[in-house]
């Protein structure tokens, strides 16, 4: 073996090793790693009790309720969901059916009460037209279905 | 047959003749960055259509995107010179890492600044510490740190060395930041072009957000060819050849 090639060996290994230990720490930190918690992870008790941590998911439609400066509004995954309250201001992008992160603590009441509210957009961008055109079609489906 | 047609590519390994090849191509890229950047700003700002959710803000994607492709795609391109120069003792490849590292920090740096100024008006947050952001930002530090070790080393070749592990360590951290968004929910969208899927993107943006990454991409290697020059002059003062340029006369 020349000495290029061991240290072309050397170099490989080490890179494989430090992707290995990499793996390994990300997969052991995994859930610590994630920036909310969903609904249902709430509803399995998974969510750290009496301690502030994110909920995310859609805003649930219709769950939208204005009381003074107080709002309050469902976040779901479709399958659980959290009743949230929220004192303060809300991004322009907030809205029911758009995806949302609070974060706060659970109340003995059940209801989750935030403290701070983002809003989560998703990666499609398509002019207005273009949004109406598939709202229209989503519609439409749904009345079939119907 | 003659084979004074083959190029011999190996040539270009050294200093004295990789010297004269970047100036000639450098204005080249210059121009090629023009080519891209003017279509792809008057796509930006006047071609693109508005979008349905974020209305104007969204605009801010076409530098965005294309400076967090160019900062992971640098740092591998970086690496991988730092790790051929460490394999093969060639003296360029140490030099090229080098003269990456700068605008590798920059594209870190751009994507982290327009990627604030485009949460507050968009998620609420200028920051958060989700997967995305964080892996992002270790980035930028691993850029900053592997300027600062090469920096604090006199001896051209032991600091070449030095990067070149720690440059080779970060490596990991890229396919971190691409699929961050993939393995853990975070607040950062998903991506909107992928080599698996199609783009959920309307084609005049995406048209408009390749055409600036292109453009930055040309402006990168330029300026990288740039300082990569300046460092040969730097490191090679001592021999005649450097002595015997016309620019280094004058």
């Amino acid at each position: 073996m020349k000495p290029r090639h061991k240290r072309i060996a050397l170099i490989t290994g080490g890179l494989a090793t430090i992707g290995v230990a990499a793996a390994l720490v990300l997969n052991a930190l995994n859930s610590n790693i994630a920036f909310f918690v969903t609904p249902t992870e709430v509803a399995a008790g998974k969510a750290p009790q009496g301690q502030i941590f994110r909920v995310g998911g859609m805003v649930k439609e219709g769950s939208l309720r204005r009381e003074n400066l107080t709002v309050h509004f469902a976040i779901t995954d479709t399958a659980k969901e959290v009743p949230v309250t929220y004192t303060g201001i809300l991004p322009d992008l907030f809205m029911e059916g758009k995806g949302a992160v609070a974060q706060g603590r659970i109340q003995p009441d059940g209801t989750f009460a935030a403290t701070e509210v983002l809003a989560k957009h998703d990666e499609n961008y398509m002019p207005p037209e273009a949004q109406h055109a598939v709202d229209q079609a989503q519609k439409a489906q749904k009345t079939i279905k119907q | 047959m003659s084979n004074n047609k083959i190029i011999h590519w190996f040539k270009y390994a050294s200093p004295q003749s990789f010297y004269p090849l970047a100036g000639k191509l450098i204005p080249w890229f210059w121009g090629l960055t023009a080519v891209f950047l003017i279509p792809g700003l008057w796509i930006t700002f006047f071609a693109a259509p508005t979008d349905a959710q974020q209305g104007e803000g969204y605009r801010i994607i076409f530098i965005h995107v294309p400076a967090a492709w160019m900062s992971m795609f640098i740092y591998i391109v970086m690496a991988a010179w730092a790790g051929l120069g460490l394999a093969l003792n060639t003296r360029l490849s140490g030099m090229m890492a080098q003269g990456l590292a700068p605008t590798g920090a920059i594209m870190a740096f751009v994507s982290l600044w327009t990627g604030a100024f485009w949460g507050k008006p968009m998620w609420g947050a200028w920051w958060v510490w989700d997967a995305r952001l964080t892996s992002a930002l270790i980035l930028f530090f691993l850029y900053i740190g592997f300027i600062a070790l090469q920096a604090a080393i006199d001896d051209a070749r032991r600091a070449d060395k030095a990067g070149a592990i720690l440059a080779l360590v970060g490596v990991v951290n890229v396919p971190i930041i691409y699929f961050s968004v993939k393995w853990w929910n975070t607040l950062h969208q998903g991506a909107s072009v992928s080599l698996t899927k199609a783009p959920t993107m309307a084609a005049t943006m995406l048209w408009g957000m390749l055409l600036m990454a292109l453009a930055f991409w040309m402006y990168s290697i330029a300026v990288a060819l740039t300082r990569v020059r300046a460092i040969i002059l730097e490191r090679e003062a001592h021999t005649e050849w450097v002595k015997e340029l016309d620019e280094v006369k004058a």
